[in-house]
This record gives structure tokens, sequence and C-alpha cells, in this order.
């Protein structure tokens, strides 16, 4: 078996991201979308962390403020989307198409 | 393969820090077992007690004074049917007790009964312990939404704020906590458990005396926000049965509610096991150094003997005092054999090479059993907190309190 | 200690992050989506342990799977999707989206194609026993800055989702 090297961590993170993306470009549920998101911070996390193993702690410190983000964008985009709902009644990213209603 | 079983026998270690897999599942299935007896005795002890304080007698028929309840209760529970509620989604359903039930027991596996006497002992043993246990919010936000009916959905988002809550104000005192470890020569604090109970071995003080008041305050902040945390009362609001109705596991019958009572007890007793830990020198005998000496570590090391002496005497003065009638003779005889069981364990433990070794592990269970009894003292004394009555005094009260601890713990730890 | 089965240890909890991921987009119920997630970032801060970043790894746990996730659970309750679970899942333009990451894809397998060796492998691992000691020096010390606008930045996010959620009477 061939040893884990950074590559590994990397192919693995790169295909989250790929995952990522496909989710926020095709679904159609906001919640779904903010979910994808997270798993795009999540990828880039782990490339992080994957670097920091031979370049120093600097990757996870940087790795844990991204984490801080991301519970600050999760919140406000949740914020968001209550408003909205409570406004329109709908879920859906493309119907939300109107700029004053 | 012999040798990598015995090879383990001779070290100085947790099995997980020696990386033997063999004796670590060995004692993940001893702290299981024990965790599953401990849950069954705090259920008949709650029972007993809650009756006790409410001047009545509590179960006295399953066994002699209600022993056997539990038994009784655990096949009951296991032979009812199990319903789901017609368009509840199935899936969640059945996996929100399932990961309130690991969620709790995970965190068994940094709980240090001794100084060598844990599962493993990671270095950031105090956070892994905060965050598994904050993964129970899941779990009862799921099964509140999964029963598809209003009141579990409310009593769930009550539940589970108050719990998100009070996790902030106990993880506070659990960092004033953890600066103390930091006080010694090299300045290096720790997060491993074991290390906490060394650092308070090396301060010669329990973290509950030191810095007086501030370490006491900690406790208090951190021992009224496990309580919160375990939705046990006064603030079991979400789960009362005048109040919503069981709250979050209205729709859950029969094995699936007793998962969740395992799950909860188990929550109490490893909550109680990290404030033991924390402020209350986990495996340490009371006054290791104001009392030290040859003579006073004999004392204190017949204390386990003399605990279970006494219990088989109260055992004893309840066989004497059953009554006289043939229909009793049954719970009579064995009321006797149980005092008798006790009895000779406590003899047991009073043979020397086995009072070395049950020291740290007695001294740990017995203030984890204070706690116990303390759950079961606030359930039967406090009335119920109001819902926004809880969540004021989550953030506005122990929140600012938490934080001011730290500051004046950070502050006389530098200065001191 | 040296490790013991990397070899499966990583391809257990990078195949459980994969499924996790595959999970969260193609889902119908929200809610499924949102256990998939919890699968994936538990998963993810196993594959942090692997890393020797303990300290990372116990705050993924602590704030995504614990603060995040039940975040997200409690909008999804509170919006009350069931009837979205009827409509159409996938937007009218799902294969140019799909299209599109592919390519991306292309273009990461591309570049990792190209670009090994650059990066040296014989490292030493980090030690594992002070990572946390570590962690709090550089965050407390270099970084002392960033500390400082992110806990801003949180405070400016309590406020503004705050705002934005309450009912306008």
């Amino acid at each position: 078996m061939i040893p884990i090297t950074t590559l590994h961590y990397l192919v693995t993170a790169a295909a989250l991201f790929v995952l990522g993306v496909i989710g926020v470009l095709t679904r159609r549920n906001v919640v779904i979308v903010l979910m994808s998101i997270e798993l795009i911070l999540n990828a880039v996390n782990l490339n992080l962390v994957a670097f920091s193993r031979i370049w120093g702690l600097h990757g996870q410190v940087f790795a844990i403020f991204v984490i801080t983000d991301a519970a600050a964008e999760a919140a406000v985009g949740l914020g968001i989307l209550i408003a909205f709902f409570r406004n329109k009644e709908t879920v859906n990213v493309d119907e939300v198409d109107l700029l004053k209603w | 393969m012999l040798d990598y079983v015995t090879s383990y026998l001779g070290m100085n270690t947790t099995p997980g820090q020696a990386g033997n897999v063999f004796w670590a599942l060995i004692y993940i299935l001893v702290v299981f077992a024990g965790v599953s007896v401990a849950v069954m005795a705090m259920n008949w002890l709650e029972r007993k007690a809650l009756a006790h304080f409410q001047i009545r007698l509590g179960p006295m028929r399953v066994g002699p004074h209600g022993l056997l309840q539990p038994i009784a209760d655990a096949v009951k529970l296991m032979t009812k049917e199990d319903i789901i509620p017609a368009e509840a989604d199935a899936f969640v359903f059945w996996i929100a007790p399932l990961i309130i039930l690991c969620a709790s027991f995970t965190v068994y596996i940094v709980i240090p009964f001794g100084p060598t006497h844990a599962i493993t002992d990671l270095n950031i043993g105090v956070l892994f312990m905060l965050g598994v246990s904050s993964l129970s919010v899941l779990g009862v936000v799921m099964a509140g939404w999964a029963s598809n009916s209003h009141y579990p959905l409310l009593g769930a988002l009550r539940s589970s704020a108050q719990m998100i809550s009070y996790e902030v104000a106990m993880g506070m005192a659990v960092v004033s906590a953890i600066l103390m470890t930091s006080l010694n020569k090299t300045g290096t604090g720790t997060l491993s458990m074991i290390g906490i109970v060394e650092a308070q071995q090396q301060q010669q003080i329990w973290f509950l005396f030191k810095f007086f008041p501030f370490g006491f305050i900690a406790f208090a902040i951190f021992a009224i926000a496990m309580v919160a945390e375990t939705n046990r009362a006064p603030f079991d609001l979400p789960e009362a049965e005048s109040e919503l109705t069981a709250g979050f596991h209205t729709e859950y019958s029969g094995l699936r509610w007793s998962l969740f009572m395992l799950g909860e007890y188990a929550a109490m007793i490893a909550v109680s096991s990290i404030a033991v830990t924390l402020w209350l020198g986990g495996w340490l005998r009371p006054f290791p150094n104001t009392l030290t000496g040859a003579t006073w570590d004999l004392v204190f090391s017949l204390l386990p003997g003399f605990t279970f002496l006494g219990l088989a005497l109260i055992a004893f003065i309840g066989v004497i005092r059953m009554p006289k009638h043939p229909y009793f003779r049954i719970q009579t005889m064995g009321l006797a054999g149980f005092a008798v069981v006790l009895g000779i364990i406590g003899l047991v433990l009073f043979i020397p090479p086995v009072r070395d070794r049950i020291q740290d592990i007695f001294w740990f269970v017995a203030k984890v059993a204070v706690f116990m009894y303390l759950y079961i003292w606030y359930r039967a004394t406090f009335p119920r907190y109001r819902f926004d009555q809880l969540m004021r005094v989550g953030w506005k009260v122990l929140l600012p309190v938490a934080i001011g601890v730290l500051i004046m713990t950070a502050i006389l730890g530098v200065v001191l | 200690m040296a490790p013991v089965a990397t070899g499966f240890f990583f391809y257990f909890l990078s195949g459980l992050t994969l499924l996790g991921g595959i999970l969260v987009i193609t889902q119908k119920n929200p809610v499924h989506s949102a256990l998939a997630l919890i699968l994936g970032l538990l998963s993810q801060a196993g594959l942090y342990l692997m890393l020797y970043a303990p300290f990372v790894a116990g705050v993924q746990i602590i704030l995504y799977a614990g603060g995040i996730m039940v975040l997200f659970l409690f909008v999804i309750m509170l919006v009350s999707i069931e009837r979205t679970q009827r409509e159409e899942q996938f937007n009218k333009l799902w294969l140019v989206g799909l299209l599109s990451a592919g390519a991306l894809g292309a273009l990461f397998v591309l570049v990792y194609a190209k670009g090994t060796g650059l990066f040296p492998e014989g490292a030493a691992p980090p030690a594992e026993s002070n990572n946390t000691q570590q962690v709090g020096q550089l965050l407390y010390g270099q970084y002392m800055f960033s500390f400082e606008i992110a806990s801003l930045l949180l405070l400016v996010a309590i406020i503004g989702a705050v705002v934005m959620a309450k009912r306008r009477t």
C-alpha cells in the first residue's frame, strides 16, 4: 500500500470543493446551497491543515479563523433566509428575482 | 499474540496511550457495563429518594424495598409496542436516540478513574469532552422534528436553546479551571484530564479552594450549568410532564424512550465526572497534604471497606424491620442475601492488595455519587424555572459571572 | 508511538467525508442533507487528527458540528420545508452548472498531475503533545490583530442576524 502523502489529502479536498460547487450551482433550495458553501469552506480548511503539517502551524491558525468566519457567515445567511421567507414564503433561489415588490 | 496481551500489564500508562487495542476494548467494556449498572442504580435511588423526600415510601413490592424495580422497568420497556407516528421521518426518528446515546457514552473515553485507569488520555481531553457532549443537542433537535407533532417540536426547540445557552457558561467556567493548571514552574497548562488532576496534586490544593472564592464560584457556575445542560430539575421545563407532555420524547415509547433515559443519566454521570476532575481533585483522597503520613493514609484507605460495611449494616437493619408475615419471607431472605453480599465486598476491600488498588477508583466514584445525590435532591426541592427565566439566568447571570471569574483568575494567577 | 494503520483510516475517513458531501447535494429532504453534512464534518475532524492537528479537530467538532449545524437544523425546522420536497429540486441550468464544476475538477486534476514533487515530503511531522500550546502562542502572539478582528466580525454577525430575523412590528 502506498504511503499516504499530502497529495492524498489535497485530492480529497479538491473533490469536496467540486462537490460543493456542484451543490451551489445546481440546487434550488437556499438551505442546501448554504450547506454546500460550508462544504467548500471545509475543503479549503482541509487543504490548509494538510499543508500545515509540512510548513508549520500557521495553516492551523488560519483554519481556525476560517471556521470562525464560516460560523458568522452561516448566521447572517440564515438570518437573511428567515427574513426573506417571512415575506415571500419560498425557499427557492430562482424565485428571488425581484428587486422590490 | 499472547505477549501483545501481556505486554500492557507491566506498563504504567492508559491503554490508549500504549496503543494496545485489546486492553482498550476491555476497559471500554468495563466502563460500559459499569455505567449501565450505575444508571439502573440511579433509577432506583431516584424513585426511593424522591419518595422519601415527599414522605412516602416509593417502590416496595418488586424486590425487597424495590431493589428489583429497575429490572422490572427494563423488561416492561423492552416488551412494549414500538409505535412510530404517521408521516414521521422513520430514519431520523430512529437515529435521534442513538445520537444522544453515542454522544453521552463517547465522553467516557477520557474520564480518569485513576492516574492510569482511563481508556485513554487525549491531550485535548477537556476540549473533546465539551465538543462531544454538545453533539447531543443535535439528537434532541432531530427527535423533536422527526416526531411530526407540535408538542415535541416546541419541546425540542426549547430544550436545545437551553442546552446551547448553558454550554457557553460551562465553557467559560472550564477555561478558568484550565487557567489554574498553568500555575506551575514551567508555566504550561494542559487540557488532558489526567494532567489536570496531576496539576491539582502538584499544587497541593483542589481547584475548588484555589484563589478562594473564585475557584468556588467557577465550580458553582459549572454545577448549575451542568444541571441545565442535562435538562434536569429545576431546568426541566422542556420535558416536564405537566408542561409539554414530556417534550421532545413524547412520541417515543418502549425501548426508544429507555435509550433517551439511558443517554440522559449517562450524560449526568459524565458531566459530574468532568466537575469532579476539574475542581474536586479527581481520584485524590481528601486532605492529601494537610493530613499526611502513613497513619492518615491507612485511615483513609480503610474507608472503602467501612462504606460497604455501613451499607451492609443498613441492609441488615432493613431485614430486622421487615414484617414477620409469612408472605414477606422471600423478600426478607432476598434482602438478607443482599446484605451478606455487601458485607463480603466490604471485607474484601480490607485486604491490603485490593485496598491499595481500589483507592483511586473509590474516591472518584464516591465524589460522583455525591453529585448524583445532589441531582435528586435538586429535583425534590426546587420549583421549576419558567423558560424565559431560564434563558435570562443562562445569558444574563451565569455568563457575566463566568467572564468575571475568568478575568479575576487570570489576574490572580499572574499576580500571585 | 508510530501511527497505526494510516492507510485504512485515511481511506475510511475520506470516503465518509466524500459520501457526506455527495449526500448533501443529492438528498431531497434538507434535514437528511444536514445529517449528511454532520457526518462529513465529523469524519473531517478525524482527518484533522490524522494530520497531527488535534486542536483544530476539537474546534471543528465544537463549532461546526455542534454549533453551526444546530443553527442550520433550527432554521430548517422553523422554515417548515415539507412542501418544498414535492417541488423540482434542481434548477433549470443544472447541466451548465455540472459542466462548469466538471471543468473546475479537470483544472484541479491538471494542476495536481503536473505539480507533484514541488513540496517537501520528508519533513518530520510536528509534535502532538503541545500542539494546543503552540497554536495558542501563535494565535495570541503573531496573529493577535486577526484574532481581535475575528471577534469584532462575530459581534457584527450576531447583531446583524438578530436585526434581520426580528419581526418588524
